[in-house]
């Protein structure tokens, strides 16, 4: 590997690869690219990618057809996913592969030229046999910035990255920006943190920029904390050197030498990718000492959290890499001033990262022109953003949509809407610390300022959806008892004051409420926000405030009715058999495990309610729909 | 003063000038209006975690905590609004909603700072659900002799840990755990007693409320006071009559000696004693073994051993350096030996009919009373340390109007001193008293200087070097376990060649002792205690005539009738002890 | 969750030890070297007894409870050995609203093993987890690193039989 110190160099590189990607119309190759993030991993793409390497060499198919283990494709529902290009420039997307249909294939569509359109995700077009991803509705509103190269490159390849215009921009910025230039840029580009809160990227750097100090820091916040939130990892299985380029552009803005990547240790191949970038840009000379030859040097170095959801916190972060318990500072000093290791430093989260380059590259401009406006609610949100779609929803995946998108397009036409003809009832958004959005307000356009005024918050990301058989006051308890657990325990607002709630909702879930008992729950909460030390406490409130401001009539059905209308909460529950639907075939008697029930054979059996532990067996082993609960 | 600049605030309404480097807090202090903190100690325990101190102030969301928010030009603070008296209260609430509250048998009412603030902002139990009101939530932790801790009562304030593991640089105690389930404690939940805890209740006296106190050993005086085939005889060590009054509302720096004597008296002892003369024997025999050590090639730097605290640091964490310590007893020990052999011998009183009570500033010597051979007529010197603490309770146990009584003296002949034996509660005290005598018993005549300024004052570690006829003596001396690990390692690394060296486990001495009466938070942030108790001993030292250990005249009688030369044979039988080098874990192979 | 220490006798080996000690010879001289160390030392024994925080305390000159409090802060960090199968299941939001609770207490009455414990024949540890970031195919169990997605309580114990000796 040739140190690369030009334009020219890594052009050369670019114009080496760029043909495995993009194929040329008369090289007669095929790319075979098979998603195996984690997630594809973990639906089987290890067989379907085994398969094919077998096919391939079988039939001596190696200088013809390129076999490809890219990131994450987007589309969860469908793993494992594989890809075929042809050099006629054809796209076709097979979904929910196994081993013998990808070898059905293989026979078909890389041997025979015949694309096997019953695997492929969509309807097959009148003009082709293929169908692509990029077809369908799920693709059509997304707007791939920082997904760019996912599930198009390889990797564990830098110089797939480099033919994809990488490592160009921070080139850019080392030979022809000064420092305030590049901060000028982000600022002007409206691009807004994606770690949940939404600060301006630029002027935190400028923060940075304008503390004094030979010793600087910048960081990257992958810990990903919010359950249900993917996003990070897609982009580190999928396009870890964005990431490296995007550091070492903030490194140049701020003044720094050194930085530190903090990713969730539950990540194991989201940490091998990236370190196997990290090796690769070093061997090119992209990172590391004299970077391009121009005398720049910044070392990267990654620590691994150790399961705390706080670390997520910025001081909690660099506390954790300063290797003590993860117990967040009070702010001021901000870290821009005295941050990991009392020197001044920059955090920002991965995906903030990841469109760096892009606007480097492309302007500020171009990005603000997507997004939303300034407006008396706020100052607009610039750019995309990437959700992980969850829950109740057709398609799952992680999908990027531009900001101002409204929800229910997002809901409706990217997701497919709730499955099994049920009622949408909510989305949760911004995990432990955001809010739902009730069916009424699905039309928000998202942006930063506009889920602020309705209650939730943007987070990073998670998006759940949630339909009639989810009970919002479980909900809150869920996300309560998340944030007991996960509390640092330093200020008793956040260690003792969520405990205190949680037993209010259990309290109200166990059917033993008051209706003062909300009262205690919102002076509780408001005083819990305001107090907190930090960002935990002070958001570990939203989803109980949330839910009892859109869904105050749940509540007061298990308050005042003792009744759960989502049939959730056990200690509420009632299971009935109907006299005139039951033949008395005795299965319910006994699977019971408590013998509850009682009955003649072909008589209709009755439930005692006192004896009922509620466990639900009789109703699935009744064949005739007798059972139901109440 | 012309670099810090200053910046207008607001505090209330009412606009005040201050430096710009000043916290909210501070801001607030200067306006005169009071901000209630808790976890809050200067310079070692800025975490901002207890919000006690929430207030108001302009361009911060929700509220700040004042002991740590920096003041900014214009900055309007509030402190007088619903929003933060309401949080106050409901910070408070769920404090106790968590908390044991048994205040009417608990060791710290009336000086617990939790139980002062509840009272002070109308705080109504029982708003929250208590899960720590029934049943004992945390197993109390009694198994060391010197400190109890309490988890029930404690409000993870954190004081403690940094008094251990910030100030003391020891840590064996911390916080474990996370969530609601934190709690403080030692690694993998061990006793306190199977840690390398070295009893010196820094702790407890930076601990706001009982989660940590001392084992209470004044039943077992009261217990020998009332049977009648006991001599009970008690010593006051030096710097207990310079903070006793603050247990009885004086402020910091009064003098209580005769007071002291007097209640003491009322208790019901058959003598009582000053403790300043085996201060004194302590100082001649420790320069005699000096100067041998110096003149026949023996184990140098010596190092003082009268701080049982510092003794068990250095067994536990430097164990090479045992053979560094004076051999000599403390002077509590010492005078429990010299009380159960050479007196009892000469009224004729069975040593083991002799019940000897101390009276100090200090939880070590709780352990150091059990220690081995620490026996010299074959029964313990000591049979019960008691802290200054303990003795205000026990004062006020039994009626006596101390601020009001009149001035006694100590019975003879043990109530001699020098102001030598004055200092010992100070950190350089020791070392001072030392140079005094050794630097005669060197000459074997006078030598001119007797106030050795440059070991003086509450820094960390000081250095003294001094020209004694033609030696050369360099002495060092440091206070606190931190600063004793750093000198160590100095001496380790041959970066210090002091011939002696004196280390107080104590950060500014006994004067700071953990028996020592409690001050708040507010006190310790705002006045430097150890330098305002040791201004009575250095008071006392200078009003006194006699400046030097050697020429004590009750001294001079004791080594006439009994002892013989100082450090002789005798001497060292009784007042000379040994070392054990400790691991750090007990039970760990 | 309080982290409770094990009782099982230590049964660590030199050859251990020796791995140990390079470890920590590795990360000499690195600024807040503690995580990393104790998470390699996690990964030489499955988990952190005090033996080895004994190593390590001495090694890097910490009080031993300093390490504690941050083995004890962290919920990776193991205080007691994993049964030679252990069971996770995604509790994230994504996999809770898709049911993973009832998933989990199918598995935990199935192998009559409560969440965060050991089966008393040492073969079973059951775990539920945060989202491992395969929301996608909520809800999710991993068994021994291998992913279930979609599970489905009436599944349960067919994926559970494949494990019994
Ligand atoms: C409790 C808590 C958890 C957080 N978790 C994350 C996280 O997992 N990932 C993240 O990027 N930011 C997280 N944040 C936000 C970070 O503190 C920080 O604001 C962010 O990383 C800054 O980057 P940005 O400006 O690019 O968004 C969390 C904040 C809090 C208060
Ligand atoms: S708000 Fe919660 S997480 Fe944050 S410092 Fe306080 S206790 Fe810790
Ligand atoms: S009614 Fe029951 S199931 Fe529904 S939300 Fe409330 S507690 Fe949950
Ligand atoms: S719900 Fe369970 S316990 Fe109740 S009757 Fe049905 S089977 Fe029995
Ligand atoms: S299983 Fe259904 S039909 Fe059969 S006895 Fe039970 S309730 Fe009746
Ligand atoms: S610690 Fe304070 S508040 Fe608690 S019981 Fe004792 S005196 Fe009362
Ligand atoms: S007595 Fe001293 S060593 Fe022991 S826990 Fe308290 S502060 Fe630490
Ligand atoms: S033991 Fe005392 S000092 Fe320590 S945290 Fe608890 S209340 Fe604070
Ligand atoms: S310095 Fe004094 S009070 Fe402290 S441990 Fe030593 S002898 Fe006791
Ligand atoms: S395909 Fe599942 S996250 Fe990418
Ligand atoms: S937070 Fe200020 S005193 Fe505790
Ligand atoms: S919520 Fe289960 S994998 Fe994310």
């Amino acid at each position: 590997m040739a140190v690369i110190t030009s334009l020219d160099a890594l052009n050369a590189v670019k114009a080496k690869y760029i043909g495995d990607i993009e194929l040329p119309a008369d090289s007669g190759k095929t790319r075979i690219v098979v998603g195996r993030a984690t997630c594809g991993d973990a639906a089987g793409a290890g067989p379907v990618f085994d398969q094919l390497k077998k096919d391939i060499d079988a039939k001596g198919l190696k200088e013809k057809v390129d076999l490809i283990a890219t990131g994450c494709v987007g589309i969860c529902q469908y793993e494992p996913v594989f890809e075929v290009y042809g050099c006629d420039g054809s796209r076709t997307t097979y979904v929910n592969m196994d081993a013998e249909k990808t070898a059905e294939v293989f026979e078909s569509h890389i041997v025979g030229g015949k694309a096997v359109s019953k695997y492929t995700i969509g309807p097959v077009s009148e003009d082709s046999e293929a169908a692509a991803l990029t077809d369908t509705e799920f693709y059509k509103l997304q707007r791939r910035i920082v997904l760019r190269n996912c599930g198009i490159i390889d990797p564990e390849k830098i110089e797939e990255y480099i033919a994809r215009d990488g490592y160009k921009a921070i080139f850019k910025v080392l030979t022809e920006m000064k420092p305030e230039d590049v901060t000028k840029v982000m600022l002007d580009s409206g691009l807004r943190g994606r770690g949940g809160a939404g600060f301006p990227t630029g002027r935190k750097w400028q923060f940075a920029q304008a503390s004094k100090g030979d010793k600087k820091y910048v960081c990257c916040n992958a810990d990903e904390g919010d359950p249900g939130a993917f996003m990070d990892r897609a982009v580190l299985e999928g396009d870890p050197h964005a990431v490296i380029e995007a550091m070492t552009i903030a490194a140049y803005a701020i003044g720094s030498d050194e930085g530190y990547i903090y990713v969730r240790a539950e990540y194991p191949v989201a940490i091998k990718r990236l370190q196997i970038a990290i090796d690769q840009a070093k061997g090119y000379g992209l990172l590391g000492d004299n970077i391009f030859g121009t005398g720049f040097n910044f070392d990267l170095k990654l620590r691994l959290g150790a399961g705390a959801f706080v670390c997520g916190e910025e001081t909690a972060l660099m506390t954790s890499i300063e290797g003590k318990r993860g117990e967040p500072r009070p702010r001021p000093p901000f870290p821009a001033v005295k941050g990991l290791f009392g020197v001044p430093t920059i955090l920002n989260n991965l995906e903030t990262y990841a469109n760096v380059a892009q606007i480097i590259l492309k302007g500020a401009e171009w990005f603000s022109a997507m997004g939303t406006k300034p407006s008396d609610k706020g100052m607009g949100s610039t750019g995309t953003k990437v959700f992980a779609l969850g829950g109740k929803i057709s398609h799952t995946g992680l999908v990027e949509i531009p900001m101002g998108t409204p929800l229910s397009k997002v809901l409706n036409e990217v997701g497919g809407g709730v499955p099994d003809g049920k009622k949408f009832k909510a989305a949760q958004i911004g995990g432990p610390s955001g809010g739902c959005i009730p069916a009424s307000q699905v039309d928000v356009e998202i942006d930063y300022d506009n889920l602020m005024s309705i209650g939730a918050m943007m987070g990073s990301g998670g998006l759940i959806v949630m339909d009639e058989d989810n009970c919002m006051v479980d909900i809150a308890r869920y996300f309560l008892d998340f944030t007991v657990d996960e509390s640092c325990g330093q200020c008793p607002p956040c260690r003792i004051g969520t405990q205190r709630m949680l037993e209010l909702l259990d309290k109200i879930i166990a059917g033993n409420g008051e209706m003062e008992d909300l009262d205690k729950l919102n002076d509780l909460a408001g005083y819990i926000k305001d107090a907190s030390l930090c960002g935990l406490g002070q958001t570990a409130p939203n989803p109980v405030l949330s839910t009892i401001r859109y869904f105050r009539d749940e509540y007061i059905a298990h308050i005042v009715d003792k009744k759960c209308p989502a049939h959730v909460c056990k200690d509420l529950l009632e299971f009935v058999i109907d006299p005139e639907k039951c033949i008395g075939c005795t299965l319910c008697k006994r699977s019971c495990p408590v013998n509850a029930i009682s009955g003649e054979t072909k008589k209709p059996h009755v439930i005692d309610r006192d004896k009922c532990i509620k466990c639900g067996a009789c109703m699935t082993a009744c064949r005739f729909g007798a059972i139901s609960k109440h | 003063m012309e670099n810090i600049k200053t910046v207008k605030v607001k505090v209330n309404g009412r606009e005040i000038e201050v430096p710009s480097n000043y916290t909210v807090l501070e801001a607030a202090r200067a306006a005169k209006v009071n901000i209630p903190t808790l976890c809050y100690l200067k310079d070692i325990n800025e975490i901002g975690a207890c919000r006690v101190c929430l207030t108001e102030v302009t361009g911060a969301r929700g509220m700040v905590a004042a002991c740590v928010y920096p003041v900014a030009e214009g900055m309007e603070i509030k402190t007088n609004t619903e929003k933060v008296r309401n949080a106050r209260k409901l910070n408070l609430e769920l404090v106790l909603s968590n908390h044991d509250m048994r205040c009417l048998s608990c060791s710290r009412s009336t000086t617990c700072e939790l139980q002062t603030l509840c009272n002070e902002y109308g705080i109504q139990a029982g708003t929250f659900l208590n899960d720590n009101a029934k049943e004992v939530k945390h197993p109390i932790d009694d198994s060391s002799v010197a400190i109890i801790r309490d988890n029930n009562k404690c409000v993870l304030c954190r004081r403690c840990v940094a008094a251990c593991a910030t100030l003391q640089e020891i840590g064996v105690i911390g916080p474990n755990d996370r969530g609601y389930d934190t709690h403080i404690g030692s690694a993998y939940e061990m006793k306190l007693a199977d840690t390398a805890c070295v009893n010196c209740g820094q702790c407890i006296i930076y601990c706001p409320t009982a989660a940590l106190y001392e084992r209470d050993d004044t039943q077992k005086v009261f217990d020998a006071i009332s049977d009648p085939t006991k001599h009970v005889a008690i010593c006051c060590a030096p710097s207990v009559r310079a903070t006793l009054g603050e247990a009885f509302g004086l402020a910091p720096g009064t003098d209580v000696e005769g007071k002291m004597v007097s209640a003491v008296r009322s208790l019901g002892f058959d003598a009582v004693y000053n403790m300043n003369l085996t201060a004194d024997m302590t100082i001649v025999e420790e320069a005699t073994e000096l100067i041998d050590r110096i003149q026949n090639g023996g184990k140098l730097p010596m190092i003082t051993s009268c701080s049982p605290g510092w003794i068990k640091y250095c067994e536990h964490y430097f164990p090479e350096f045992t053979e560094n310590l004076s051999s000599c007893k403390s002077p509590q020990q010492m005078f429990g030996a010299i009380y159960k052999t050479y007196w009892a011998k000469k009224n004729n009183i069975d040593p083991k009919d002799i019940f000897f009570v101390s009276v100090i500033p200090c939880t070590a010597k709780k352990f150091e009373v059990g220690r081995e051979n620490q026996s010299a007529s074959g029964y313990p010197d000591v049979d019960v340390a008691i802290t200054t603490r303990e003795l205000a309770s026990m004062i006020t146990k039994v009626g006596i109007d101390f601020v009001n009584l009149e001035d006694e003296e100590f019975d003879a002949p043990f109530a001699m001193a020098t102001g030598a034996g004055e200092i010992f509660g100070a950190t350089g005290g020791v070392m001072e008293a030392a140079l005094r005598t050794a630097a005669e018993l060197i000459l074997g005549g006078k030598f001119e200087k007797t106030d050795f300024e440059e070991v003086r004052g509450t820094d960390g570690i000081k250095h003294g070097r001094y020209k004694v006829g033609d030696l050369d003596v360099k002495v060092a001396v440091c206070s606190g376990t931190a600063n004793a690990k750093k000198l160590l390692r100095a001496i380790e690394a041959g970066e210090d060649d002091s011939v002696f060296v004196e280390v107080m486990c104590c950060p500014g001495g006994c004067v700071n002792g953990g028996g020592q009466p409690y001050q708040p938070a507010v006190v310790r942030n705002n006045v430097n205690l150890p330098a305002v108790r040791a201004s009575v001993l250095y008071g006392a030292d200078s009003d006194n005539e006699l400046r030097k250990s050697h020429e004590n005249p009750a001294l001079k009688l004791i080594y006439d009738e009994y002892l013989g030369e100082f450090g002789s044979e005798k001497a060292h039988h009784i007042l000379h002890t040994s070392y054990v080098k400790r691991g750090l874990y007990k039970n760990i192979k | 969750m309080k982290k409770q220490p094990t009782t099982v006798p230590f049964r660590g080996t030199a050859e251990q030890e020796q791995q140990l000690l390079s470890v920590i010879e590795k990360y000499r001289g690195t600024k807040g070297a503690m995580m990393p160390i104790l998470q390699e030392a996690q990964g030489i024994y499955g988990y952190l007894p005090v033996e080895v925080l004994k190593i390590i305390a001495e090694q890097t000159d910490t009080p031993m409870e300093t390490i504690y409090g941050i083995v004890s802060f962290y919920s990776q960090f193991k205080l007691n050995y994993d049964g030679d199968i252990t069971i996770s299941i995604c509790m994230g939001t994504a996999c809770y609203v898709k049911g993973s609770a009832d998933v989990l207490s199918e598995v935990a009455s199935v192998l009559g093993v409560q969440p965060g414990a050991t089966s008393s024949d040492g073969r079973y540890s059951l775990d539920a987890t945060r989202c491992i970031g395969a929301c996608g195919l909520a809800p999710v169990m991993i068994i021994n690193g291998t992913v279930y997605g979609r599970v489905k309580k009436s599944e349960v114990a067919g994926i559970l039989a494949k494990y019994k000796e």
